[in-house]
């Protein structure tokens, strides 16, 4: 047994001597071949990096929502074509916060929340368009966030509409670059507000919008200086994730009394959450890689066709040689694996040359997705090449493999 | 002891409607140490009988033993391995690989052997020697003469230390001189003992052997001994 795996040692090591001879000896006509596979590889390592991102990018964001909180707007996030309907649809409204506050009871934690865009100043510095949201004290349980400095604004200032204010670390760079902000008294629109706290550093969601470039308020003081409710939006923790249906029915029945809803009227509300990102997310996740398996397969379809192509052209070619080598030896299993080895490597080839090229442009893609190409990736594509260089093989070598060697020796 | 033994061997071939009978009833014994030349015009069946003395076909019907195995009903890969080790071949056209040096193209039928690396590149190396080569190892076929090619393909044969030499018309590609100097090499192979079966149509060279076997018609015509031609000189 120990002699016959050295036998096949033996054997593959000839065989890729000999392969990396005849693909030295057809350069150019090796490389054309294996183009069909570059391309394959290429889209698959492409698609791999850039499923990667996607979904990267997107854990990274969803989690910033927490999967237990609710969201009560007046769109719904995933909505379809029915725009018109929910267009008309009322606001949601400050007193139907109130009446979530007093009446639900699977609930741990509410805020409205709205918001604005506004320019801020402090002393001679100043930033355009930073969001501000308006809300109360449990906002810092609702979106999760930790406080890197200071402290959140508590109930009474909330509810008494404080000039008090809780800065995004965008917003702390941008105006405090060499000072702490905490005590400082700063400009948002026409308005003065303290800074009492700044919210530790968050990114961006989803690639798209920074999640740091805002200033959290009380909701009183938001109505005071901006006056709109316009957008406003409720956000609502679950006591228990596990009753996370339950509490959805719940705030769907006090909204609806609060809403004025006829009994068999459809809401006219949305309570979106976390899970409808996540549906959304996995069916567009499919499509994406559903295309990238068809233009991958397809491909590397193609280049099968041709590595088998250019292998029966190759095994014709050396058919003498062949008869040569089963003259002195050579088994039907010695020559289907020689060129098995040929055309594997061959497509093994096409393969570097095609990471070789997906490389630079992964890095492209990560101007636009969190990601990088993935050892994985890599790994899986050698594999493909491999596999695919082995099935295309396939057929001539198995006809080299049985060829006659009278005939084989015969043929010039 | 034979080396071979052929009794009663047909070959026949379907070409279209018609049967062609390539050999029919030849009967042969060859002993150990012989030196015999197989001759015959084209069409007499001298290639068949030559491929199927090298296992590289087998009779249609009949008996071949080779060292006292029957091989005339073996698959592929028994036959494979007949040839491999026990039968050296040496073509007209020498049949060299042309992409790898002349140690390579001795070192192959040790790999197809399972021969290891270091053991294959002495024996090899050896081979070479005993043709002269021992300073063109690192040739490849198209930077040797006739010549030197076909003593690489003797080196070939010889390497795996066979029971018979197969050779097959080995000077139809040379000059007469090259041609006789290859001549004087395989009758210093016989001289050491090597079995050595000669085909070729030529009388003059198949006068090197101690033993002639002429085929026509697929028989056997007449199978004599005969007395060696004197040769005077090794290259």
């Amino acid at each position: 047994m120990g002699m016959r795996i050295a036998d096949f040692a033996y054997e593959v090591k000839e065989g890729l001597a000999i392969s990396f001879q005849a693909i030295r000896a057809n350069k150019m006509r090796s490389v054309l071949t294996t183009l069909g596979i570059v391309i394959g590889i290429v889209s698959v390592t492409l698609m791999g990096t850039a499923i990667e991102g996607l979904s990267r990018g997107f854990n990274d964001s969803i989690s910033k929502l927490g999967a237990d909180v609710l969201y009560v707007q007046k769109w719904p996030w995933f909505g379809g074509d029915e725009w018109w309907k929910y267009r008309n649809r009322k606001e949601v409204k400050y007193p139907e916060y109130k009446a979530i506050e007093r009446q639900a009871t699977l609930v741990k934690a509410s805020t409205p929340t709205v918001g604005t865009s506004a320019p801020i100043k402090y002393k001679d510095r100043s930033s355009e368009g930073v969001y501000t949201i308006g809300a109360n004290e449990q906002y810092v349980e609702t979106s999760g966030v930790l406080m890197q400095e200071g402290r959140f604004f508590s109930q009474a200032e909330s509810d008494g509409g404080r000039p008090v204010c809780v800065l995004g670390s965008d917003v702390v760079d941008n105006l405090f670059p060499n000072e702490t902000p905490i005590g400082k008294t700063i400009r948002i629109g026409t308005s003065t507000f303290r800074v009492i706290g700044v919210i530790e550093k968050q990114g961006s969601f989803l690639g798209l919008f920074s999640l740091d470039d805002r200033i959290v308020i009380p909701i009183q003081a938001f109505f005071q200086h901006f006056g709109s409710q316009h957008g406003l939006q409720i956000s609502v923790k679950a006591a228990d994730i596990k009753n996370l249906d339950d509490t959805k029915e719940e705030l769907r029945g006090i909204l609806r009394k609060a809403r004025h809803v006829p009994p068999k009227a459809e809401d006219d509300f949305a309570i979106n959450q976390q899970e409808m990102f996540v549906q959304t997310f996995n069916a567009i996740g499919a499509v994406v890689a559903g295309i990238g398996l068809f233009i991958t397969a397809l491909s590397l379809f193609v280049g099968a066709i041709g590595i088998m192509n250019i292998m029966f052209v190759s095994v014709t070619e050396r058919t003498k040689e062949i008869g040569i080598r089963k003259a002195i030896g050579a088994k039907r299993s010695t020559v289907l694996l020689q060129f098995l080895i040929e055309s594997a490597s061959l497509s093994l080839i096409g393969g570097l040359i095609g990471i070789i090229i997906s490389y630079p442009l992964s890095l492209l893609l990560n101007q636009i997705l969190p990601t990088s190409m993935p050892i994985s990736v890599i790994a899986v594509a050698i594999l493909i090449s491999i596999v695919v260089g082995v099935v295309s093989g396939f057929l001539p070598a198995n006809r080299a493999s049985k060829l006659d060697p009278v005939e084989a020796l015969r043929y010039e | 002891m034979n080396v071979i033994h052929i009794k009663n061997i047909s070959k026949t071939y379907v070409m279209g409607e018609e049967q062609v009978h390539a050999l029919q009833d030849v009967s042969i014994d060859i002993n150990r140490g012989e030196y015999v030349a197989i001759m015959g015009p084209s069409g007499s069946g001298k290639s068949t009988l030559m491929n199927i003395l090298g296992c590289l076909d087998t009779p249609s019907t009949g008996l071949y033993e080779f060292n006292g195995v029957n091989v005339s009903e073996m698959n592929d890969n028994e036959l494979a391995k007949i040839r491999n080790k026990e039968i050296g071949f040496v073509f007209q056209t020498f049949n060299l690989i042309p992409r790898s040096d002349a140690l390579h193209n001795v070192e192959l039928p040790l790999i197809y052997g399972g021969v290891n690396a270091h053991e294959r590149k002495r024996l090899a190396a050896e081979s070479l020697q005993h043709v002269s080569l021992g300073d063109r190892m690192h040739h490849r076929p198209n930077e040797l003469s006739g010549g030197q090619r076909q003593r690489v393909a003797i080196a070939r044969a010889l390497v795996t230390k066979p029971s018979i030499i197969l050779a097959d018309e080995p000077t139809g590609n040379l000059d007469t001189k090259t041609g006789d100097e290859i001549m004087a090499l395989l009758e210093e192979l016989n001289h050491n003992g090597n079995t050595i079966i000669l085909v070729t149509h030529e009388e003059y060279i198949a006068e090197h052997a101690n033993r002639i076997i002429r085929v026509r018609d697929g028989r056997v015509e007449r199978d004599e001994n005969v007395t060696r031609k004197i040769v005077a000189s090794i290259a």
